[in-house]
Order: C-alpha cells, then sequence, then structure tokens
C-alpha cells in the first residue's frame, strides 16, 4: 500500500509534478500559492531539475514556453494577478501547440484585490487566458489528493492534446493539508518529434511558432485546433457525481465550494430535501452530458462558487435552460457556510422549477 | 571553383528585408559563425517580434518564434532545459530596449550561459517607422514627428552600457556593419561570443548598429553613412566587458 | 460530548503563539491513527502578528467543508479569539483558555470549559514558547480526539530533524498540561 503523507495543497502540486517528470519550474512570489515556489526550490536542486525565480510572471511563463519548445515537461505557479500577467506567454502556449501546466491557486480580484480564496477566474481560465481563439485544459481539484492527481494528470492530458493546461485551484485549496497518497513515478511520455532540441543536421529544422500572415493557413491553423479541442470535449470531460440518484436538486460546485455544498447537501438530506451534486473536475472540458441528463430529472440547480455567477452561465448552457439554475454565491475570499447553501436548497425546494 | 557561398546554416528562402537593410548581413554574419564553429546541429535560435520576426525561416537550425521582447526568457528556458546545446537570441531595439528591457537586464545579471544579437537601428521598422527606445534626439519618426524631444521623450538607451554596469556578463561589444571593415569586425565579434558560450562562460551581447534606409527616408548608401555620422557619437563602437581580456 | 468521533477542533490566538504547529501535530496524530483529516490555517498579514487560527478536523467519514464554522473543542490563546469564537462553539463543546492571557471566563454555560495558564506555567518550567503544547496536552487528554502514544510519535513527524533536541521539551510541556487538567 502506497504511503499516506500529510501535505499541503500547494506542496502536493509541486511534488506531483516532479513525479510527472516535471524538472523545471519557474516561478515569481504571490500569496497564497508562495510553497509552491518554496518546495521546488529546495527538492528540484537535489533531482537535477531548474528552480528559477524569474525577474516577472512575464518572463516566467516564456521560460516555461521555452523548455516547453524543447519537448519537456514544464511548469509555472501563480494566483490570480499574476495569471493574468501569464496570458500574453499562455496564448503564444496554445498557438505554438506547446504542452505546460499554469498553476492559478486563485484569490480575490478584481485588481489588486485580496488575498483570500476565490474562483473569480473561472471565465479567464475557461474562455481562453490570452488573446486569440483557444482553450486550455482546465482541472479542477476539490482535495489535496486531487490537487496532486490533477496535477499528474494535467500532464498526461497536456501533451497528449499539445496544448497548455491550468491547475485551478483557490487559497483554501493551496493552504490546508490532508492526506494524500502521491502519485508512481511516470514512466511512458509521448514522443515529441516536432520539439526544438537542435537538428543535429539530420532533420529539417523544427520551429516553435505561432506567427501565420497568410489568412487562410492561420484560418486553417485554427480550425485544426478547435478539431482537436472537439475530441477534448468529448474524451476527457470529469466530475464525481455525488448522491445524484434520486436528486431533485442538483448543486454544481468545485474546489472549495463543492466541499462546502457536501456539507449542506448531508444536512438537506435530513430535513428530506433531495439534493445531490455534480462536482466538475475539469472546466474546460465542462461535464455538459451529465448535466444535460441531469436536466431530465431533477427540479433545478443550483451552481455555488466564489464568483458572481461565472459558472451558473456554462450550468445554464450546458442544461439548455431547461431548468432554473439559481446562483448561491460570495465573493472577495469570503465563503459560503454549508447553512448558506443549506438556505439555497431550501429557497429551491420552494420555487421549484 | 566556388569563391562564395551561402552558408549552410541559412535556408534557401528568400529573404524579405527592404533594399539596402543590413539585416541580410547580420544574418550572414550569425550563420557565418554558426558554420564556422560547426555548431548548426545543436544551435536554437530565438527571433522576435520586429523586422526579423520571420528569421525563424532563414536559419536552417531550429528556431523558436518569441513573443515581443521576451527572448530572453525563453532562451532561459530552453538552455536550463538543454545546457549543451547553443542558444542565441536574434532582437531587434524595439524588442530588446523597450518591451523586453527587463527581460535582457535580468537574463544578462543572472550570465545566463546564452549569447544576443541585438540589431540596433534607431526606429520600429516592423511597424513602420515609429520612435524606438535608441532613436537620437532630434530624430524624426512616424511618432517623433518634429523630433525626438528628451523633454518629452526622453534620452536614447545605450544598452551596452547599461549592461556593463552589471556583474555577470561575460562580453560585450557594439559593432555595425556599414562598411567592409565594420562588417570584418562584426564578424569576429559575433564568432567570439558564440564561443564564449560553447566555453561556459556565460552571457553575451553583441550590439550591432544597423540601417534602416526605408524608415530613415534615406537612400541605402545616405543611410551607411548616417551611421557613421549620427549613430556611432551616440553609440561609440568597441568593446565594454571582455572576461577574457 | 455529542459526536464521539468527529471532532471540529478550532485552535486561535496571535501569530508567533504556534498555533498552526499545535494543529499540526493534532492533523499528524489523525493521520497516523488512519483518520480522515483536514487542516486549515488562516493565512496572509495575520500570520504576522495578528489573530491567526487554525482549522482542525478529525472524522470517521469524509470531511466536507474543512472550514469549521461551528467548533466542538475550541482552544484559545488571546482575548479576541476568545470573543470572536465563544458563540459558535456547538452546546456541550470545550473550550480550552489559556488563563494567563484571558482575563476573563467565559460566559457559556452549555459548554465545559478549562482553564489553564499555560503560558505562565511555560515560562516558569523554562518550556517559553510552549504554552501553546501545554494547552494542547489538555486538550488532547480531555477530549480524547487522538491517543496520547500517536501525539508523540506525531511530535517525531512534525518537528524538523534539525531541532529535533526540542522533542523533549514538547513532551514535557504535552505532560505538564495534562497533569494540570488531570489534578
Amino acid at each position: 500500500m502506497p504511503e499516506k503523507v500529510l501535505m499541503k495543497g500547494n506542496e502536493a502540486i509541486a511534488e506531483a509534478a516532479i513525479l510527472a517528470g516535471c524538472r523545471h519550474y519557474f516561478g515569481y512570489p504571490i500569496t497564497p500559492q508562495t510553497e509552491v515556489a518554496a518546495y521546488m526550490s529546495k527538492r528540484m536542486p537535489k533531482i537535477g531539475g531548474t528552480f528559477l525565480q524569474a525577474e516577472s510572471e512575464i518572463a516566467a511563463i516564456n521560460m516555461v514556453y521555452g523548455v516547453a519548445s524543447t519537448g519537456k515537461r514544464a511548469m509555472t505557479s501563480s494566483s490570480s494577478p499574476g495569471i493574468a500577467l501569464k496570458c500574453e506567454g499562455i496564448s503564444y502556449l496554445a498557438g505554438a501547440d506547446l504542452p505546460a501546466l499554469i498553476v492559478n491557486v486563485q484569490r480575490g480580484g478584481p485588481g489588486l484585490g485580496g488575498i483570500q480564496p476565490s474562483q473569480s477566474d473561472y471565465f479567464l481560465a475557461t474562455r481562453g487566458p490570452g488573446h486569440g481563439d483557444f482553450h486550455v485544459l482546465v482541472l479542477a481539484p476539490a482535495s489535496v489528493q486531487e490537487m496532486a492527481d490533477l496535477t499528474f494528470k494535467a500532464f498526461e492530458l497536456a501533451d497528449k492534446y499539445r496544448m497548455p493546461a491550468m491547475l485551478l485551484a483557490d487559497g483554501t485549496m493551496g493552504q490546508m493539508m490532508e492526506p494524500v497518497v502521491l502519485p508512481a513515478p511516470a514512466e511512458h511520455f509521448i514522443e515529441k518529434p516536432w520539439a526544438v532540441t537542435g537538428t543535429e543536421c539530420k532533420r529539417p529544422h523544427n520551429i516553435a511558432n505561432s506567427l501565420f500572415l497568410l489568412p487562410e493557413v492561420l484560418e486553417r491553423m485554427n480550425f485544426e485546433r478547435f478539431e482537436r479541442y472537439a475530441r477534448v470535449e468529448e474524451e476527457e470531460p470529469m466530475w464525481e457525481s455525488f448522491l445524484m440518484e434520486d436528486a431533485e436538486i442538483c448543486l454544481v460546485s468545485f474546489g472549495i465550494t463543492a466541499r462546502v455544498s457536501r456539507n449542506a447537501i448531508v444536512q438537506a438530506r435530513k430535513e428530506g430535501l433531495k439534493a445531490g451534486m455534480i462536482r466538475p473536475k475539469t472546466l474546460w472540458p465542462f461535464p455538459k452530458k451529465p448535466l444535460l441528463e441531469a436536466a431530465g430529472k431533477v427540479k433545478s440547480f443550483i451552481s455555488v462558487e466564489l464568483s458572481m455567477g461565472q459558472m451558473r452561465e456554462d450550468v445554464e448552457l450546458a442544461v439548455r435552460c431547461q431548468k432554473p439554475v439559481y446562483l448561491c454565491n460570495r465573493t472577495g475570499g469570503m465563503i459560503p457556510t454549508p447553512e448558506e447553501v443549506l438556505q439555497s436548497i431550501r429557497k429551491a425546494n420552494e420555487e421549484g422549477g | 571553383m566556388v569563391v562564395f557561398e551561402k552558408p549552410k546554416s541559412l535556408t534557401d528562402i528568400p529573404m524579405h528585408y527592404c533594399p539596402g537593410c543590413t539585416h541580410g548581413i547580420i544574418h550572414r554574419l550569425v550563420a557565418e559563425a554558426i558554420d564556422t564553429l560547426g555548431i548548426e546541429g545543436k544551435t536554437i535560435g530565438i527571433a522576435p517580434v520586429g523586422c526579423s520576426v520571420m528569421a525563424y525561416d532563414y536559419f536552417a537550425c531550429d528556431m523558436i518564434e518569441a513573443a515581443h521582447g521576451r527572448a530572453p526568457a525563453i532562451a532561459t528556458g530552453v538552455k536550463r532545459s538543454l545546457p549543451e546545446n547553443i542558444v542565441f537570441t536574434y532582437q531587434g531595439d524595439g524588442d530588446l530596449a523597450s518591451i523586453g528591457l527587463c527581460e535582457t537586464v535580468s537574463t544578462a545579471a543572472r550570465g545566463e550561459n546564452i549569447t544576443i544579437i541585438f540589431v540596433n537601428n534607431a526606429i520600429y521598422g516592423m511597424t513602420g517607422g515609429q520612435m524606438a527606445p535608441t532613436s537620437l534626439i532630434g530624430q524624426v519618426t512616424q511618432t517623433s514627428p518634429y523630433g525626438r524631444d528628451p523633454k518629452t521623450a526622453g534620452y536614447p538607451i545605450q544598452i551596452c552600457e547599461l549592461l556593463a554596469t552589471l556583474e555577470a556578463p561575460a562580453y560585450l561589444e557594439r559593432v555595425t556593419v556599414n562598411n567592409v571593415k565594420n562588417i570584418r569586425n562584426a564578424k569576429k565579434a559575433i564568432e567570439k561570443a558564440f564561443r564564449y558560450q560553447l566555453e561556459g562562460k556565460g552571457f553575451s551581447l553583441i550590439e550591432v548598429l544597423s540601417s534602416c534606409p526605408t524608415n530613415w527616408g534615406m537612400t541605402p548608401q545616405k543611410a551607411l553613412e548616417w551611421i557613421d555620422e549620427k549613430m556611432i557619437p551616440q553609440y561609440p563602437l568597441g568593446v565594454f566587458r571582455d572576461k577574457e581580456a | 460530548m455529542a459526536d464521539n468521533t468527529n471532532y471540529e477542533i478550532l485552535i486561535a490566538g496571535f501569530g508567533g503563539q504556534g498555533l498552526l504547529f499545535s494543529g499540526k501535530v493534532l492533523a499528524y496524530a489523525g493521520l497516523l491513527e488512519g483518520r480522515e483529516l483536514s487542516w486549515l490555517p488562516s493565512y496572509g498579514p495575520e500570520m504576522r502578528g495578528g489573530t491567526a487560527n487554525c482549522n482542525v478536523i478529525l472524522s470517521d467519514t469524509p470531511v466536507g467543508s474543512p472550514i469549521v464554522e461551528n467548533p466542538n473543542v475550541l482552544m484559545v490563546m488571546n482575548g479576541p479569539s476568545l470573543d470572536k469564537y465563544e458563540s459558535a462553539v456547538t452546546p456541550g463543546g470545550m473550550i480550552f483558555v489559556d488563563s494567563s492571557l484571558i482575563s476573563r471566563k467565559v460566559m457559556r454555560d452549555d459548554v465545559t470549559v478549562f482553564y489553564v495558564p499555560s503560558t505562565q506555567m511555560a515560562n516558569e518550567k523554562g518550556l517559553s514558547g510552549l504554552a501553546n503544547m501545554i494547552l494542547l496536552g489538555a486538550l488532547v487528554y480531555k477530549t480524547g480526539c487522538v491517543k496520547e502514544e500517536t501525539l508523540a510519535e506525531a511530535l517525531k513527524k512534525v518537528i524538523p530533524a534539525r531541532k529535533a533536541q526540542l522533542f523533549d521539551a514538547n513532551m514535557s510541556a504535552l505532560a505538564l498540561g495534562k497533569e494540570y487538567v488531570q489534578a
């Protein structure tokens, strides 16, 4: 049996990345994700890897771009304002079809905002964080175990689909400790014949590039990329259902609010309210299928989130507005109590569908 | 007997540069250095945003296209990933001295073992001739139509002098390519910068004063003279750091 | 206590009193006993001397929210924390008070309160800085949230190797707290 260890969420991300074969980390200090950098600065020198505290978030993501171009697994981590700065580089990664991991331990915004947990980068993450037509994979852990597992998975998916992945966590997930079983070290890596490693004068030169001045060529690139995205949407959505068999009210929530919602649902059941939850583990691709299926059975949905209803729009789209989608939210670093979520469930029950 | 050949490290793709532009010469010097040192197979070049944005098509080695100003950060990532390879960036003045100045200074301060070819023509060429951080006082550009006024637009940035205040750089030299003698010197400097990288000496940057007849509004010949008359007084040629010497 | 298997513990006081550390020891003990658990600190500028707290949940069923809204065990090491959290404690819960730093009494009569002058005791016994562990010793003995043996094992895990000499002092502090509430 693999050993259970107690780790902070941020540390679990870092160790899982190392186990996934990532040997290059570039970061810049920002609360509440600094433990990722601190952990990497201790571990990387001991395993022949790179830890580099970059001059800026912009430089950090471009260092990741450099390593990704060479075909190796690389990552950076930051929190909301820093992620905004990385968007330029993320767009270039997407445009050059380069895999990489960007960790976003979200805090409240806009602007400098606060440092307490938030999910208000939902749009930023799921709509393509940067200019142009593109997506990144968005994975949303709801436990320290998932901080490790989804980090590991993110590297695999990024390589498989040649696209950047974002781990969308929040301050609570980053700071909390829970028992975790770390993944076994990655052994199999996808071949990357496109990598920029030096031609050794044996092949035509490889170019990592997102510039296509001919409109018809750029259009074709975008169409092809979106065909790949369609495959991702078909094959990769991940979610967890909780007490959905007989549910009449379906909560939709990820990260810390999914944990709070779980408490509320257990309490609601004690009151005879048939609540359940679909918890997206991937936010892009969004688990549309289970939500649409649920729309045929439940009376209403409640989107429980730490933003002004950013995810609610995706829930409405997924259920094609067949049923009402209520919103239970806090922002700015506030987190709803289980009682507040329970109130929303009671209210949804009264209003029906 | 062939007396003049295209360097192996250049592809056959015709370059898009304007007539009289010295980018072609500088590309050639870089390629010759790569050929001379026999490092084409392990060299990775990074192209900027600017006139040389499509340099990735012209160099036969593996290439990466960077976002505007970020080439040194990308070079850092590449070099950390592949320390045995040779990594160079090829950047213009807007790219290196304005939007990418933070990356330039920080990469130099870390002493990354890479080579930067910095092409300074005192203007933003690709976008049609706007004022650059290296534009001269009084220089008329699209965005300094009355001449660069230091009261509102400040003074030119002297990159070699600025980087020479740092401890880490191994080699900093300013050269130009406006006549045969200067081209020979530039060739030597560029080759030496690559050699230093091979020897693991650390960061090197060669600033090449270059002409932009199109956006300067001059004949190619006049533009080359303008380098002598106007640019060199502001940007004196010479070695600013040489850890060998 | 109402629920003998589910401990929702809130540890609060000033930053620098070792609150997160004592929570960590509890969490490690939980891990060693194979319990479901979570540990969540407050974070940010309050770590530098303001009010800090730490939420520990020890349970036999999977932990939902790691945020302790209504603790059934409260350990407080400054007045503002008692003011803030006293009313949140579930009826029948326990409150452990560092009575050398908090002069007032708990006003609730539906909770069990233990007053331990832990900061003063720590200073008198040459264990300065370990008031948190004295109070924790009392807490573990009275709640039984983890076994005393596992607590010792957990300490070994939590104390970094380069500070191993602190183990004995920490054990003495735990024992002092236990003895005080035994008496």
